[in-house]
């Protein structure tokens, strides 16, 4: 990593659109903004039980074929594999 | 004394289960729903029986899916019939605790006695992870052991402790807090658990390699599909080339029985009875029996391995456009070979609903049983002509087969995904990738003796019924004395194909098709012999290619492709049905299944018939 990604002025972005690589830190939870079809309590709520929490430190390791989706992420020390659609709720920097 | 297993999936229940109760297991359904129930028992060193259930994986006792529901209610002691677990072993992947530790402190709050089982705790070692364990129990406020479920003697740990629990009983119950948790309190248990890691657990710095190494070929956009093919391809040659052998032998051996039976007793009802109902029914089935094993034995490789979720994760988008699970993927290529191995492995669909659509479509993969009837026709009506020079018709004929079968099922899905199940969350994709671990030969093998062992209890009361059903119905009334005519002619079977011709008419089947259908319910290839009975064919199965010039002779062209038509669906297989019956713990969605496939086969049929008729081939 070099100094400028530790940069706190980074600009913020969707993990949904993150390519292949990316690695960043988690800065909030936006579920209403990700047009999935579940409701924005749920999608929260899913998200959080599976680690996606503020401060949690994650890196896109692999994109699916089609679309370059679903994408996996790794969130600390655990895999998870998500819609980009989905992940467009977890906010990162 | 009764202990339940919770824990997030992949974090090694399943083994640590089998580690503990071995064979001694009871594989059913909860009433009412279509979530697994495992139950079995064992003796702790001090002697005491133990009676042990493993719920269903879950993240948390929010209870989004009806299997997760069933986890959350036998915690809390909601559910009628089930015991009151005096334990709680919450099971952890040792290498992996985050997400445990949160449900840990959420069990925590149900009041239940609670322990917390390391499991794989060697695994983590190697890797370098290092838990103060006497710390990680004062911070839980429960007590923890660890465990290593796959070796032997891994559990000594956790069974003296189980002993010395049940020795302080009666535990003073605490009071129930747990109410379901809102947002804010899932992230804040998050984040304590996060704090009691930090403070307990030291994580090495780098990730497990070899997993990383291979999910870089493996998940690889190109590499990854070309394995993924690969995989598949080996497993369909072991189901169709390594079962067959067995297959032939189980299937000489019920004909052997049935020609043991034929030549000692006196010929008769109770011969009949026995050969043509009880043997060869209950036989049909049974020689699936080595498919079912071969298709579970890759199966449970490659959920035990890890590669199952990859395999979601690389299909996802392709089966995600016709509403189908990523984890869809092989129950339903399975059902190529048979529909009965395939709605089995749906188990691994973990949503209901996903699981429910999976099992309504299976049916409509071409399996083999739909073959014997395919090139019978085919090889009668369809000339083998070149096309183009090199596609031969024969064999376009049957692709166009293999196809519409593809195609219908995706259509179907489709339309289940937008009109029906509406009322249900769709489950978007997200899935946990395990780290990459070696299968072990006992936990697979307790796994395959498991579904062996369903399937054989299924075959021997609802599939047998059935065929004895049928056996009566082709059987009775006996033709009177002195009668020409085949023994089936003057059967239920016969007047029920007789009355039921006027309906087939509009579709271009005869009555003797109808006949012949019904037999044909006991298994899809059956109506290959039974069309040779009603023409009056000596023989049997063997006579095909005769059967294929009678028919010629008898059957316009359009009545042909009426047939094929009707048994790209072909919804008269009962060992499917009973088993969707089974499977799903309900009569309904046998009966959904058996309506929608009748009538996509006879609107097929009738446009087959109609459109064939209109271009002059009736």
């Amino acid at each position: 990593m070099t100094s400028t990604e530790r940069n706190d002025a980074r600009p913020q972005m969707p993990l949904g659109l993150a390519r292949r690589g990316y690695s960043g830190v988690i800065h909030r939870i936006a579920a209403s903004d990700a047009g999935s079809a579940l409701s924005a309590v749920e999608l929260e709520s899913r998200l959080i039980e599976l680690g996606f929490v503020e401060g949690a430190r994650v890196e896109v390791l692999h994109e699916g074929v089609i679309g370059r989706d679903p994408i996996a992420v790794r969130v600390e020390n655990v895999t998870i594999a998500v819609r980009r659609r989905e992940a467009m709720a977890i906010i990162v920097a | 004394m009764h202990l339940a297993l919770v824990g997030t999936p992949n974090s090694g229940k399943t083994s640590l289960f089998n580690a503990l109760t071995g064979s001694r297991q009871k594989v059913a359904n909860y009433p009412g729903v279509t979530v697994e129930r495992k139950q079995g028992s064992f003796v702790t060193p001090l002697g005491r029986q133990v009676s042990l259930v493993d719920l269903p994986g879950t993240y948390s006792l929010r209870g989004r899916s009806p299997d997760e529901e069933i986890t959350r209610d036998v915690v809390l002691g909601r559910t009628p019939g089930e015991a009151v677990p005096d334990l709680v072993l919450c099971v952890a992947d040792s290498t992996n605790l985050r997400l445990t530790i949160r449900l840990v402190l959420e069990l925590k709050s149900t009041g239940r006695p609670l322990m917390l089982v390391l499991n794989m705790f060697d695994i983590a070692t190697r890797r370098g992870v290092t838990v103060d364990v006497p710390r990680l129990s004062e911070a839980l406020g429960v007590p923890v052991v660890t465990s290593i479920a796959v070796r032997k003697g891994g559990t000594a740990d956790l069974l003296r402790r189980t002993d010395e629990i049940s020795a302080q009983a009666p535990v003073p119950l605490r009071q129930n807090l747990w109410q379901p948790l809102t947002v804010a309190g899932l992230r804040a248990t998050q984040r304590e658990a996060d704090r009691i890691i930090a403070a307990t657990i030291s994580l090495p710095t780098r990730p497990d390699t070899w997993t990383a190494r291979i999910d870089a070929v493996v998940l690889h956009p190109v590499a990854g599909l070309v394995i993924l093919a690969l995989i598949l391809f080996v497993m369909f040659q072991a189901v169709f080339a390594w079962a067959q052998p067995l297959m032939d032998l189980l299937s000489a051996g019920f004909t052997a029985l049935g020609q043991l039976v034929h030549d000692t007793l006196p010929a008769g009802l109770l011969q009949s009875f026995l050969q043509n109902g009880v043997i060869s029914g209950v036989g049909s089935v049974i020689v699936f029996l080595p498919q079912i094993i071969i298709i579970f034995l890759f199966i449970l490789l490659l959920e035990d391995f890890g590669y199952m979720a990859r395999a979601a994760f690389l299909m996802d988008r392709i089966m995600g456009g016709a509403g189908l699970h990523g984890r869809a993927f092989i129950p339903l290529l399975s059902s190529f070979a048979c529909a009965i191995p395939g709605i089995m492995a749906t188990r691994v669909i973990d949503n209901r609903r996903d699981r429910l659509t999976t099992i309504l479509i299976a049916p409509l993969m071409t399996c083999s049983a739909r073959i014997p009837v395919y090139t019978l026709i085919i090889s009668a009506f369809i000339p083998a002509r070149q096309i183009g020079g090199w596609v031969n018709l024969q064999g376009l004929v049957m692709f166009g087969l293999y196809a519409a079968g593809i195609a219908s099922a995706l259509g179907v899905s489709f339309v289940i995904k937008f009109f029906m199940l509406r009322d249900y969350a769709p489950a978007p994709f997200m899935l946990e990738l395990p780290d990459y671990k070696m299968p072990r030969a006992g936990s697979i093998a307790i796994g395959i003796y498991t579904r062996a062992k369903m399937f054989l209890q299924r075959a021997g009361t609802t599939i047998f019924s059935m065929m004895v059903l049928i056996w009566f119905l082709a059987s009775f009334p006996l033709p009177p004395s002195g009668a020409t005519d085949p023994a089936i002619n003057y059967s239920f079977a016969a007047m029920i194909g007789k009355a039921l011709a006027p309906l087939l008419m509009p579709i271009g089947f005869n009555w003797q098709i109808a006949v012949a259908l019904i037999p044909g319910m006991a298994a899809r290839e059956v109506a290959v012999a039974a069309l040779g009975t009603v023409y009056a064919i000596e023989g049997g199965k063997e006579a095909a290619e005769q059967i294929g010039q009678v028919l010629a002779t008898k059957w316009s062209l359009a009545t042909a492709l009426s047939l094929l038509a009707w048994y790209i669906f072909a919804p008269q297989c009962a060992s499917t049905l009973a088993v969707i019956r089974r499977e799903t713990g309900s009569w309904k969605w046998m009966a959904v299944t058996f309506a929608y496939m009748l009538a996509l086969a006879y609107a097929a049929s009738l446009a087959t018939y109609n459109i064939a008729c209109a271009l002059g081939a009736g």
